[in-house]
Parts: C-alpha cells; sequence; structure tokens
C-alpha cells in the first residue's frame, strides 16, 4: 500500500515539473484547446489534451532548443475548421510532424492539434497504441478522417508517404509523387488545403543509401546507411542539430467531384505539389547554412 | 396503431427469462399484452405476463403463435455462453431463430426485433473508430464462439429480402452494462480486474434501460432495418475502472493469455482467450442511423451506468 502512495507521489511530482518545464501560457493554450472532448476530457478518438503534459515538454524542447524551428505565416492557418495541412516529409524519421504539430500548439493562437493518421499496425502495439491514441493521432482509415474533419479536426497528410521521408540525400528537396487521396478527401468534405514546405529536416539525417534488402529483412520500410548511421551506432542515429523551417502556404479550395477520374484529380493535387515546390524553394533562399 | 381494433397489440418476447428479457417485458407489459417464451423457469414476472416455458425449437411454441394474432415478436432469446457446448448452442441459436421467422412469416406476424451485438463487428486494430451499419461482421476471424451470433445476424438480414412482409428490425447495441449477466458486466464488477500492459482502448457502455428504450421505438410500425445503438460517449478502459473504484492488475499480453488458456482449460475461468481483443483494441459503433430514423437517444449517462455495475442482480433462473 506505502509502495503504491510512493509511486503516485514520484508521478505527480513529476507531472509537475513537466507542466513547469512549459511556459504558462503555452500549457494553459495546450490544455484549454477546443478538441471536441466529452465530459471526461476525451475526444471519441481517445485523444486527451491533458495528457500532452507528457509528450508537449520534449517536443517543445526539441522545437525551441533543438532544432531552433524558425516558422512562417502560420496564421494562414485557419483558427478552426476543418483544414488539411499538406507537407512534404524527409529526413527518415518523421520528426518533420512533430515540429509541425508542436508550432501549431506553441506558435498558433489558439492552439490546434494537428492529428495525423497512423499506421494500421500501431493499434498492436503496446504503450504506443494508448500514448499515441491519448496524443491525438487516429488509425489512418477512411471513415476516420472523414470523422475528423467533419468534427472540424486539423489534420496532416504527407502524401509523397515512405517515398519521400525515405529518399536518399542527392534527391533532397526534390518532391516524389503524390498520392491522390488527400485530394479526394478535400472535394469530398470541402475542405481546405493549406500547403506547407519543411525546409531543414532533409540534413537531419542524409542517407548516402537505401540498404533495402537489409530493411526487408527486419520488417522495416527502409535502412538508411548515413555518414553516421550505423557507423557509429546508436549514437549515429540521432538527428543532426540542423534548423527547421516551416513555411506556411496560403489557403488553398478545390472544388469538383472527389469520385472524378485520377487524371482529373492529379491536376488539383499537382497544384497543391506545385504550392509545396514554391515554398520549400522559397525557404532554400532564405536560409544561409543548415545549421543556423 | 392497427386500425382495425382497439385492442392491446400482442408481443412476444422470447428469452423472457433473462435480467434483460425481464427488463424488456417490465416496459413492454404497461403498452402491450406481452407472451413470454423461455425455456428456463421464470420468475418475478409480473402477474399480467403469461409465459409459456418450452424451447423455441419445439413443436409447442407452435400454438403460440396458433391461438392468437401476434403483433410483434421481440427475439432476446439468443444464447451467449462460451461455456456451452459449441454444437448445441449453434443449434440453439441458429434453428430457435430460424423456427421464430418461419412462424412469423407463416402466422403474418409483421414485426420481428431481433437482439444483436455491436460484438459482431469484433475488435481490431484496423477497424474504424466508428463502424457503420455496413461494416463487415469479422467478429469471428479469431473468437469461434461469436460465430453462431454472426450467422445469426446474417439469416435476420436475408428476411429482408425473404420476408419483405415482416418489418425486421435488428438492433446492434454496444456492450449493455448493468443489471445483467453478461461478460463486460461480470468483468467490471471484479474488484481486481486484469488488463493488457499497454493497452487502453476506448469503450461505448449502454444502460439496460436505454436498450430497451430501443427495443420500444423499434416496434413502431413502418421501422425496420439494422441499427447501431450506443449510449454516451465513449472513455477509455482505464477512466471506467477507476470511476468504479477498481485496482486493475496490469499485465503483459503473453503472460495473461498463457494464464487465461490455462485457467480456461482447467474450468477455473469462463473467460475465452479471444475476448481479450476487447479489452485491447477499439470495436466502436456510429449509431447515428438509430438516432435519426429511430428517434433513439441515451438518457443513462456513464456515471447511472456504472452504478447500476456494483448493484447484486436477483437471484438469477
Amino acid at each position: 500500500m506505502s509502495n503504491h502512495t510512493v509511486w503516485n507521489r514520484v508521478q505527480r511530482r513529476l507531472e509537475d515539473a513537466l507542466v513547469a518545464s512549459m511556459r504558462p501560457e503555452v500549457w494553459e493554450r495546450i490544455r484549454k484547446m477546443d478538441a471536441g472532448q466529452n465530459d471526461y476530457g476525451y475526444d471519441p478518438f481517445g485523444f486527451e489534451p491533458e495528457y500532452l503534459k507528457y509528450a508537449a515538454p520534449f517536443a517543445i524542447w526539441l522545437y525551441r532548443h533543438y532544432f531552433r524551428v524558425d516558422v512562417h505565416d502560420i496564421e494562414r492557418v485557419p483558427e478552426s475548421g476543418a483544414v488539411l495541412l499538406i507537407s512534404n516529409h524527409s529526413g527518415q524519421i518523421p520528426l518533420d510532424g512533430l515540429m509541425l504539430a508542436t508550432s501549431m500548439l506553441v506558435d498558433k493562437k489558439p492552439a490546434r492539434m494537428v492529428r495525423s493518421m497512423v499506421e494500421h499496425w500501431v493499434p498492436t502495439l503496446p504503450f504506443v497504441s494508448s500514448f499515441l491514441a491519448r496524443c491525438g493521432q487516429v488509425v489512418g482509415t477512411r471513415e476516420n478522417a472523414r470523422l475528423l474533419l467533419r468534427r472540424g479536426g486539423c489534420i496532416l497528410v504527407f502524401p509523397e508517404g515512405q517515398r519521400g521521408i525515405n529518399k536518399t540525400y542527392d534527391r533532397a528537396y526534390e518532391l516524389e509523387e503524390f498520392g491522390l487521396g488527400f485530394m479526394r478527401l478535400a472535394l469530398e468534405t470541402g475542405t481546405p488545403i493549406v500547403p506547407v514546405g519543411v525546409v531543414g529536416a532533409e540534413e537531419q539525417m542524409p542517407a548516402i543509401w537505401n540498404f533495402r534488402a537489409l530493411g526487408k529483412l527486419m520488417g522495416m520500410p527502409a535502412f538508411p546507411i548515413t555518414p553516421t548511421w550505423p557507423l557509429l551506432g546508436p549514437l549515429g542515429a540521432m538527428p543532426l542539430p540542423v534548423k527547421y523551417r516551416l513555411y506556411f502556404g496560403e489557403a488553398m479550395h478545390f472544388e469538383g467531384a472527389a469520385d472524378d477520374e485520377d487524371r482529373i484529380v492529379g491536376a488539383q493535387v499537382e497544384e497543391v505539389r506545385a504550392a509545396i515546390r514554391e515554398l520549400v524553394a522559397r525557404g532554400l533562399r532564405e536560409r544561409d547554412g543548415v545549421f543556423w | 396503431m392497427r386500425k382495425r381494433s382497439t385492442r392491446k397489440q400482442r408481443v412476444v418476447i422470447t428469452g423472457i427469462g433473462g435480467h434483460f428479457g425481464r427488463a424488456v417485458a417490465r416496459r413492454l407489459h404497461r403498452y402491450y399484452e406481452v407472451i413470454g417464451v423461455d425455456r428456463r423457469l421464470v420468475r418475478h414476472m409480473p402477474k399480467d405476463i403469461h409465459v409459456e416455458q418450452v424451447d423455441i425449437r419445439r413443436r409447442r411454441i407452435e400454438d403460440v403463435f396458433r391461438r392468437q394474432r401476434i403483433d410483434a415478436v421481440v427475439h432476446l432469446n439468443i444464447m451467449h455462453d462460451p461455456r456451452t457446448e459449441q454444437e448445441e448452442h449453434h443449434q440453439f441459436n441458429i434453428v430457435g431463430t430460424q423456427k421464430i421467422f418461419g412462424l412469423c412469416a407463416e402466422h403474418r406476424v409483421p414485426k420481428v426485433i431481433v437482439l444483436s451485438s455491436a460484438d459482431v463487428y469484433g475488435p481490431d486494430p484496423r477497424n474504424n473508430q466508428f463502424l457503420k451499419e455496413d461494416a463487415p461482421l469479422m467478429g469471428g476471424q479469431k473468437f469461434e464462439a461469436i460465430r453462431d451470433l454472426i450467422a445469426l445476424d446474417m439469416f435476420c438480414n436475408t428476411s429482408f429480402w425473404r420476408h419483405p412482409e415482416i418489418e425486421t428490425v435488428i438492433l446492434r447495441p454496444v456492450h449493455i452494462v448493468g443489471r445483467v449477466n453478461n461478460a463486460p458486466s461480470r468483468y467490471l464488477r471484479l474488484e481486481q480486474p486484469l488488463t493488457l500492459l499497454g493497452f487502453d482502448p476506448m469503450l461505448q457502455l449502454i444502460h439496460v434501460e436505454d436498450v430497451v428504450t430501443a427495443i420500444e421505438l423499434a416496434l413502431t410500425p413502418g421501422v425496420r432495418g439494422v441499427f447501431n445503438i450506443a449510449g454516451p460517449s465513449p472513455v477509455p478502459l482505464s477512466l471506467v475502472l477507476r470511476k468504479l473504484g477498481r485496482s486493475p492488475r496490469a499485465l503483459p499480453e503473453t503472460v495473461l493469455k498463457a494464464m487465461l488458456k490455462t485457467a480456461w482449460s482447467l474450468k477455473l475461468s469462463d473467460w475465452p482467450v479471444p475476448e481479450l481483443d476487447h479489452i485491447k483494441y477499439v470495436c466502436m459503433v456510429d449509431d447515428q442511423l438509430a438516432r435519426q430514423q429511430l428517434g433513439f437517444s441515451h438518457r443513462q449517462e456513464l456515471s447511472a451506468i456504472l452504478e447500476d455495475v456494483n448493484i447484486a442482480l436477483p437471484h438469477s433462473t
């Protein structure tokens, strides 16, 4: 019994310390966020804003001190209502998603929770499944995305998917082919699209070569070889402290039939892709170095 | 409602002897003439309810339909007992249901309501957060004992074209919790329920009386179809256990599986191993259709549902 209370006290101390590590006004914005919670603080997908105290402090530390993220034009994201954030994807580990989500919690007023869609095997992982669910991540099915948008959610999509994040450094900042799913979703639900260009993530883990066979053997989508990984062991898998730059574009509205041919929907996707290319190019133009 | 007569409508409730059957009977007998059917001995029933103690597969049930004109059948006589021999379980559920539909067609009963369950969809990591009525019934992919319930649900679905003259209503409620003796209620009554370490799925619970209300609404002439029925908005399992004041014991999945398997074979527990998926993955339903077409809305919030979990059940028959 006493063990129990000691553990409770330790847990409470830890929680207090985590909350104290955030600026009070930031935490206030996060916990007061309107995510359509019920009386018990959960949204239908199991997201609990209060739970972010376990995740946000580390993400904010990465955001402010490690990647020192520069944010441009975040006010272009609507303050409320459904919106799709469409971004380029890079850097071997999806920290670009984490930084984007953090920017919407820290620099967007009022804070908005970015919901991203996770793979369907994520719910089979102990701890990870419940942690991600409490942090607002949702299993990626069409119906779930529709419901999120109907509830006025903000969904982040990387239409390049694995193709984008796993590409080697020689193709840095080239956009891979985009999937069409997000556009069909936007057309169907009449959701505006905000294109986002992420600059910096490419250099966090510059892959020289993708050892596909080994990745396949280990059941991973890719096995990148970088100058430091696997040469330096686990330490080599640390992302480099590059500087992130996030560029939010003007909201784009599309009209048309969601079930049109790929050719027609593809042309609309191309417009979004062009907008992202533009944003990335602007970021590359404006930066003087990779690490500062 | 039928114009010809002003007599009370006559409703047959099969499986009236269960805790849930009793709840339905107590509500319906106020407005309907209720005839109960059960093979078990039925007690604690309002005086004006006539109960026929008969197995629904037997000939003698036909008399219930021959004797008087029946306006509706509420079919609750569906066995959910993983310990019963599978063959008997299947026989009773499928053959019994077929018999009921056969009799309804023969005696021109205009309405049949069947109580299925949201469990027919089955918990699965790939599930949509909220499953609609047209979702595939995947509950049987790992859990054999539920296959007859799925077959039953499917069989009832065929009556939409086989007997278009009968208004068939299939209700698929989420976990009915409270004064009933079903698996979710038994689980929540445990002082130290076992949970899976690292898993905490969202759950939908519903109060017995709200499901009775859904049945009442389904009796409305003109209503037919398949309806998911859900109660208040979902909450995580951990919150439910905390509100009940339980002290859950979390164990790693492999350990818990091995334990349950052993306990099951030694007949120390009645928890089939595949049911663990219910405390691991989501199996929740979208009940918009019921709210729009049936006019259903839940009355009992979570606190009321959980209050009823702790109430001792009257002696079961």
